[in-house]
């Protein structure tokens, strides 16, 4: 799950790193008093999944309250390239000699966390990856030993942070780290991370990315849903436990497991057609998972056919047409249906879509992922 | 031969009275695996079917002599019970737990490295390993996987999705190819066993003479095998690469299938792979008939 920066900010203050004062707002007066508390001047920031907000208009400065008005009112339902900002946040604007980059993620190559760490920060890490490549100080830390406050504080002279920005850095590193382990963060980034005239260091944006697998140990996670970006379909795929990813072509696809579900798009793909989705319903294909499916895409106009690609492993094949028979029976499908049926017991499994008797132009079998979607792909086009 | 596991492997299962590990633990044995013992903590002395339960994976390999184990346990115990078969000396740890955090995994990796380095694990979130007509653990169905030859040609197949496992044994099969091994290593990011552990694994087994790899995006395990093959794998291969559509910045329902900053694209994967001779199918059923060319040429 991807934070909002906001949310992101929040998160961080869980683990003692510091962030302006400030707070969420979703009309301009919440906006306005949020400023108030914070204490002027204020910056005001959309909150969008996107980068580039800053060039887009999406953060600016206010001096008084009518500042706060114009900016907020100016910036909620702002289009920032397709994400439109529902929320801002208002914090107490910061005064700033440096801005650095600080991040950690999992390096799947090393096996191994790594922390990146820049003087050279308030840019897209990717920029600084380019051009200057050596003004990123890279460390792989093992999970066993964890990370110290002393070897954060070497990393911090190494990328050559000022000496009195040193201490504040390490105490941020640290509790960064701590944030992103105990957390279960797939990536905690603070860029900027400022130093401030005073000599505080602190965190003045929040790039959070939670991992969905580590829910089960977060009841505090529950407050960060809701205000998510995902599209309706999308929405309606999760209430339902499934894995659906929405795609912009014409034929529905549904398949067992994400390795054969990404096959299956590549398959239709290469017979001229495109995927309106990417929608995996796991092991036990049942007539309420298969149902929850075609529900799903059903209710996206754009598809034209579905294409059914099963391979029966655990799943088998019998329990998957009796799924779409009753499923069938329960949702009026706008689309034709072709089934690839193969693995355990398939025989069966065709000989019960026969059985049932559904008409030719609402489901066809076919013996191969090839020629199922070359049909698919016809029916759709 | 076959490779990490073979007729004499002797199974644990730890999870047994559980419905995932009961299910496919007897399944195994049905298909002729040595599953000796089950483990859950507090139903020791129990049975399942005939099959004896244990406290602890100690006592289970005491009893038993088991060398394996096959931990299908939740997600929030899955590390746990990882490490407790390590402490306990078995070998090789099978792992099929879906869901298991990101953070668990990396530091149960870098344990067993540090402190159990003669335990094996293959996954977590895999769809395990069958040597066919000799053990299967995991959750593969036997009879999709053809039986080797005793004078060959036979495949060894490793793949990162379970799905396209079953696809690339039944490719095989349709064609009546046998197989060595089918080893799936898992689509998580912190896989314990990677394509060049068992690519090694089958250039020195004898009875293995062609190799297919199922891949898919995310990540840089392929390119880190191509590199491999490229100095070190004289057997022929074939491959397909899963998600050649799939877009960037979208996980395609593997927590490790995601293309990011341009990076872990299938035709990047694709592309080194060729470069290291390997035979590319541009879909499951393209690198079966690869496969069956190169087969044939054998």
């Amino acid at each position: 799950m991807d934070l909002f920066e906001y949310q992101g900010k929040q998160y961080f203050a869980r683990y003692d790193i510091p962030v302006s004062p400030g707070g969420p707002a979703d009309t301009v007066d919440e906006a306005v008093r949020e400023a108030n508390n914070a204490g002027y001047p204020v910056v005001v920031k959309a909150q969008v999944q996107v980068g580039g907000r800053g060039k887009a208009g999406g953060i600016q400065l206010a001096d008084d309250e009518d500042a706060v008005r114009e900016h907020a009112g100016n910036i909620l339902g702002m289009d920032i390239k397709g994400h439109v900002v529902k929320r801002v946040w208002v914090e107490r604007a910061s005064d700033i000699d440096e801005e650095y980059y600080v991040s950690f993620t999992l390096d799947r190559a090393a096996k191994k966390h790594l922390m990146m760490l820049s003087a050279e920060g308030g840019v897209e890490i990717e920029t600084v990856a380019e051009e200057n490549p050596d003004a990123i100080v890279k460390l792989h830390i093992d999970p066993v030993d964890g990370l110290d406050e002393a070897t954060a504080r070497q990393a911090c002279v190494d990328a050559k942070l000022p000496e009195r920005a040193l201490d504040g850095a390490a105490d941020i590193i640290v509790k960064l780290y701590r944030c992103y382990t105990e957390g279960d963060c797939d990536l905690a980034e603070i860029n900027p991370l400022i130093l401030k005239p005073t000599g505080e260091v602190h965190a003045l944006d929040a790039k959070v990315t939670l991992d969905d697998s580590a829910e089960f140990r977060h009841p505090e996670w529950e407050d960060f849903k809701g205000l998510t970006e995902m599209d309706e379909r999308e929405q309606m795929a999760a209430e339902r436990d499934l894995q659906y990813i929405g795609l912009d072509g014409s034929v529905g696809i549904i398949a067992n497991g994400a390795g054969l579900a990404m096959s299956t798009l590549d398959v239709v793909n290469q017979v001229g057609g495109s995927a309106s989705n990417f929608l995996d319903i796991g092991g036990g294909a049942n007539a309420d998972v298969m149902a929850g499916a075609l529900e799903v895409i059903n209710s996206d106009d754009s598809v034209k056919s579905i294409f059914i690609n099963i391979f029966g492993g655990i799943t088998r094949g019998e329990e998957v047409a009796k799924g779409i028979v009753e499923a069938m029976g329960r949702v009026d499908l706008k689309a034709p249906i072709v089934i690839r049926l193969d693995g355990t017991n398939a025989e069966e499994g065709r000989q019960i879509l026969l059985d049932a008797g559904i008409p030719d132009d609402k489901l066809r079998s076919e013996p191969t992922m090839l020629d199922a979607a070359r049909a698919a792909v016809a029916l759709a086009n | 031969m076959a490779i990490f596991v073979n007729e004499n492997t002797k199974v644990l299962v730890q999870g047994l009275t559980g419905g995932q590990g009961k299910y496919h633990g007897l399944r195994n044995r049905d298909y002729g695996t040595k599953v000796v013992g089950g483990v859950t903590p507090g139903k020791g002395g129990q049975d399942v079917d005939g099959i004896p339960i244990f406290n602890s994976v100690a006592e289970a390999v005491e009893a038993t002599g088991a060398n394996a184990s096959f931990a299908a346990v939740p997600p929030k115990f899955a590390s746990g019970a990882i490490i407790e078969a390590a402490e306990a000396g078995i070998g090789f740890v099978v792992c099929i737990t879906e869901g298991i955090p990101a953070q668990d995994e990396a530091l149960t990796y870098n344990r067993l490295v540090r402190e159990f380095p003669n335990t094996r694990l293959l996954g977590p979130n895999c769809p395990g390993i069958i040597s066919p007509g000799k053990c299967n653990i995991g959750i593969t169905a036997g009879e999709i996987a053809e039986l080797p030859t005793s004078d060959g040609p036979n495949v060894g197949i490793v793949s990162r999705s379970g799905t396209l496992t079953y696809q690339a044994l039944y490719e095989l099969k349709q064609r009546g190819i046998g197989v060595s091994t089918c080893v799936g290593i898992g689509g998580d990011p912190v896989p314990g066993t990677n394509f060049i552990d068992c690519l090694a694994e089958f250039q020195n087994d004898p009875e293995t003479h062609a190799i297919m790899m199922l891949g898919e995006i995310g990540g840089s395990a392929e390119e880190e095998a191509a590199e491999f093959i490229q100095a070190n794998v004289t057997k022929p291969m074939s491959t397909y690469i899963a998600g050649v559509t799939a877009p960037a910045g979208k996980k395609m329902g593997h927590a490790g299938a995601i293309v990011s900053g341009g990076k872990g694209t299938a035709q990047g994967k694709m592309d080194a792979l060729g470069d290291a001779g390997v035979k590319v199918g541009l879909n499951p059923t393209e690198a079966g008939e690869l496969m069956a060319d190169i087969v044939g040429s054998l």
